[in-house]
């Protein structure tokens, strides 16, 4: 047997194979089936919904979230940026505003404005004067480069159209990343000259790196060609060219996000550093590093569907099927009941027509019985006929007839009253021999072997004796069917134990099939249906033993024969004090009708 | 011993009765109540013989109407029904009386009849 049919619902296999009106009433796999799946999806779709509109709307909050704070980022970075820039420009501004061209010229005093400008700024690196034909007029700082000639050099060229300039950043001759702060200024008549002064990056490089970005983030600044102005943690070094594209030029911070990059997704937020400077400051964040906590609830939202989902449908399953099988069963009783009531009926009309079928050869039979008896006496008083032997035994004969057949009426009568009697004592060995009487000449037909034994220490019992007949011939006539002709039954009766008495029906007939056992005192099983069996039989018969407070067991090897055992209590109810003395239902008491009769039962 | 038969069977009840004179039983018969009601009115008999069932008047009604004219008689009741409800009246509400079912051997009547013959010849009355 597989595990299918372990976990199968007893119902499964019941469909409606029987029609006409003691069919099951109902479908029941069908009822299952639609139980099943409507609560499924009454129960299984709003949480898939809900779980659907909840994965979307936190992850959408969740990168508004992140749009956000970049932005805000950004945007806070950037005014810090421009911030130092402008302090510085503003810085070289005011020593060529404060100091008059003369001033200036004087090395010492530029080595001294230096001196001041590192003190107060830190940052800067050299400091000169370029007259407005390109020659560098005063130098303070560690190289010698007075006298240098920068008319051609583009940087010149711009602070001269422009008044003031700031580089990208180069390496210069030290090999360390720097800037150009350039300042021009007139002079009288028409001439000018330009201040220009050289900053490290140090300080920018540390204000980008000491930011708390986030998600693996880096924040730098690149030039409008995509270079690296500042160190970066995963997009390259000083003077490198970015792999990510240049953002087009917006006024304000703004925030994008680059689906397709080697390393997934990721979030830029950009600004310009005022339109003036090269610089554009870059914010790159991994997004899934960011959504991370959000992708840790949507596996816990996830896990919590799927379990939900298993457990509603254990709990839809295990429900239907108990409800389901309710059902069945339920259906299962009015059948029963049904088929019990229609044999309860049948047993009633029988017993009705068996009583009167009695009756009216009982009166008829009793005026020949008298008839005859009269004549006998008649002859044996009168003194000529006396010594007539034929005719005395003629007449013997006719009231033998009339006893066989009052035997048969009296059988039918008893076999009829059985409802409702009230138990009394009786002989197993009788009752079984006279529920025999009457299949005695289906036995002779077939030359069947029936024999009846009974143990010496079998008491007599109370018990109901039309309920024990109907066993009896259920029992006699299951095994009549099973035996082939010239087969043999034995009825044994034997002490159980100190209250009760077995009685073994055992054939030797064709047997029942191991897996059949199980089944055959369930309503409706039969192997005769189509031959006249209905199924109940069994059932029924089980049914009144149990009744009768007894038990019925089956043993049965295929192809030997089969052995019913019934075990029957002594007394029915009532307790057994009766059973032992019941037998003087005498004088003062009424006399049943067998006890009446027993002088006119032949056996 | 006086005995009263009763029995809407005629050929039933006359031949019993003609067999119980033979054997020098005083027995009168009859297939109608009404009749058996007139016999015991002006024999008073012992035992009384009753079927169960007759048209218009059953056994068991019968035996109130002869008690309360002879309140010292006794009764067996004959049926050819046997069926539950005869049964049940027969057993419970006959209370001391017999109760047999037809066909009854001739033998067994007179033993009841003797058997109770000799309870109220016991009861020192009509020995």
């Amino acid at each position: 047997m597989g595990l299918i049919d372990h976990i199968k619902p007893i119902f499964w296999e019941q469909g409606d194979a029987r029609r006409g009106i003691y069919a099951y009433r109902f479908n029941f796999r069908q009822i299952w089936k639609l139980t099943v799946w409507l609560t499924l999806a009454v129960t299984v779709i709003p949480l898939v919904v809900m779980t659907v509109i909840d994965y979307r709307v936190s992850r959408a909050a969740m990168e508004s979230e992140i749009l956000l704070r970049t932005t805000r980022l950004v945007s806070n970075t950037r005014r810090s940026v421009a911030y130092f820039l402008d302090e510085r420009m503003t810085a070289i501004d005011f020593v060529i505003q404060n100091d008059p061209y003369r001033s200036l010229k004087n090395p010492d005093r530029l080595s001294q404005i230096l001196a001041h400008l590192k003190r107060s700024f830190g940052g800067f690196l050299d400091l000169g004067v370029i007259d407005d034909q390109g020659i560098q007029i005063a130098y303070a700082g560690p190289y010698a480069l007075s006298g240098k000639q920068y008319r051609d050099a583009g940087w010149f060229k711009e602070v001269a159209q422009k008044g003031i300039y700031l580089s990208d950043v180069f390496l210069g001759y030290r090999n360390v990343p720097h800037m150009v702060i350039a300042v021009k200024h007139p002079r009288e008549p028409d001439g000018f000259y330009v201040l220009r002064a050289t900053v490290d990056m140090n300080r920018l490089n540390n204000l980008l790196m000491d930011l708390e970005v986030g998600g693996d983030g880096d924040a730098f600044l690149i030039n409008r060609k995509g270079v690296l102005q500042t160190p970066s943690r995963s997009h390259g070094g000083v003077l490198e060219q970015i792999a990510l594209e240049v953002p087009p030029y917006s006024e304000h911070s703004q925030v994008k996000q680059v689906l397709q990059y080697t390393k997934g997704p990721l979030v830029i937020g950009y600004a310009y550093i005022n339109s003036d400077t090269p610089f554009i400051l870059m914010i790159v964040k991994e997004k899934d590093r960011l959504m991370g906590t959000w992708k840790q609830s949507r596996t816990q939202m996830l896990g919590f569907l799927f379990g939900s989902i298993f457990v509603i449908s254990l709990v839809i399953l295990g429900g239907s099927t108990f409800l389901v099988n309710q059902i069945y069963l339920a259906d299962k009783r009015r059948v029963m009941a049904c088929h019990q009531m229609e044999y309860a009926n049948k047993m009633a009309s029988l017993g009705r027509m068996s009583a009167g079928v009695a009756h009216e050869i009982n009166n008829p039979l009793a005026i020949i019985n008298e008839k005859a008896g009269l004549m006998r006496d008649l002859l044996v008083m009168d003194q000529k006929c006396r010594n007539d032997p034929k005719l005395v035994g003629l007449i013997d004969s006719v009231i033998a007839a009339v006893d066989r057949c009052s035997d048969i009426t009296r059988r039918l009568l008893s076999f009829a009253r059985h409802s409702g009697a009230p138990a009394k004592e009786l002989d197993l060995a009788e009752v079984v021999r006279e529920v025999l009487g009457f299949v005695g000449k289906e036995a002779e037909y077939r030359c069947l072997d029936v024999t009846v034994e009974k143990a010496e220490d079998v008491p007599m019992i109370l018990s109901d004796r039309g309920r024990l007949q109907e066993i009896f011939l259920n029992l006699i006539n299951n095994a009549f069917a099973a035996v082939s002709d010239g087969g043999r039954l034995g009825v044994a009766i034997e002490k159980y134990d100190e209250s009760k008495v077995m009685l073994r029906f055992a054939d030797d007939g064709h047997g029942i099939p191991k897996e059949d056992l199980e089944k055959i005192f369930e309503p409706f099983f039969s192997t005769k249906i189509g031959k006249g069996g209905t199924g109940l039989g069994l059932s029924i018969t089980y049914g009144l033993v149990q009744e009768l407070g007894g038990s019925l067991k089956v043993q049965s090897e295929l192809g030997k024969g089969t052995t019913f055992t019934v075990i029957l209590p002594m007394c029915l109810e009532r307790p057994c004090s009766g059973a032992n003395d019941g037998g003087r239902s005498g004088e003062n008491q009424s006399i049943e009708p067998e006890a009446a009769n027993e002088n006119s039962t032949r056996r | 011993m006086k005995i009263l038969l009763v029995d809407d069977e005629v050929e039933f009840v006359s031949a019993l009765a003609e067999r119980m004179k033979l054997r020098g039983i005083d027995a009168d018969w009859t297939a109608t109540p009404e009749e058996a009601v007139g016999l015991a009115e002006k024999n008073c008999h012992d035992i009384a013989v009753l079927d169960i069932k007759m048209p218009r008047m059953g056994g068991l009604d019968l035996k109130k109407m002869l008690e309360k004219q002879c309140p010292e008689m006794k009764f067996i009741f004959l049926t050819g029904h046997g069926s539950e409800e005869a049964f049940k009246s027969g057993s419970t509400e006959t209370g001391s009386e017999f109760y047999l079912v037809k066909p009854v051997r001739f033998e067994t009547l007179l033993e009841k009849l003797r058997a109770i013959g000799s309870k109220s010849a016991g009861g020192g009355k009509n020995g």
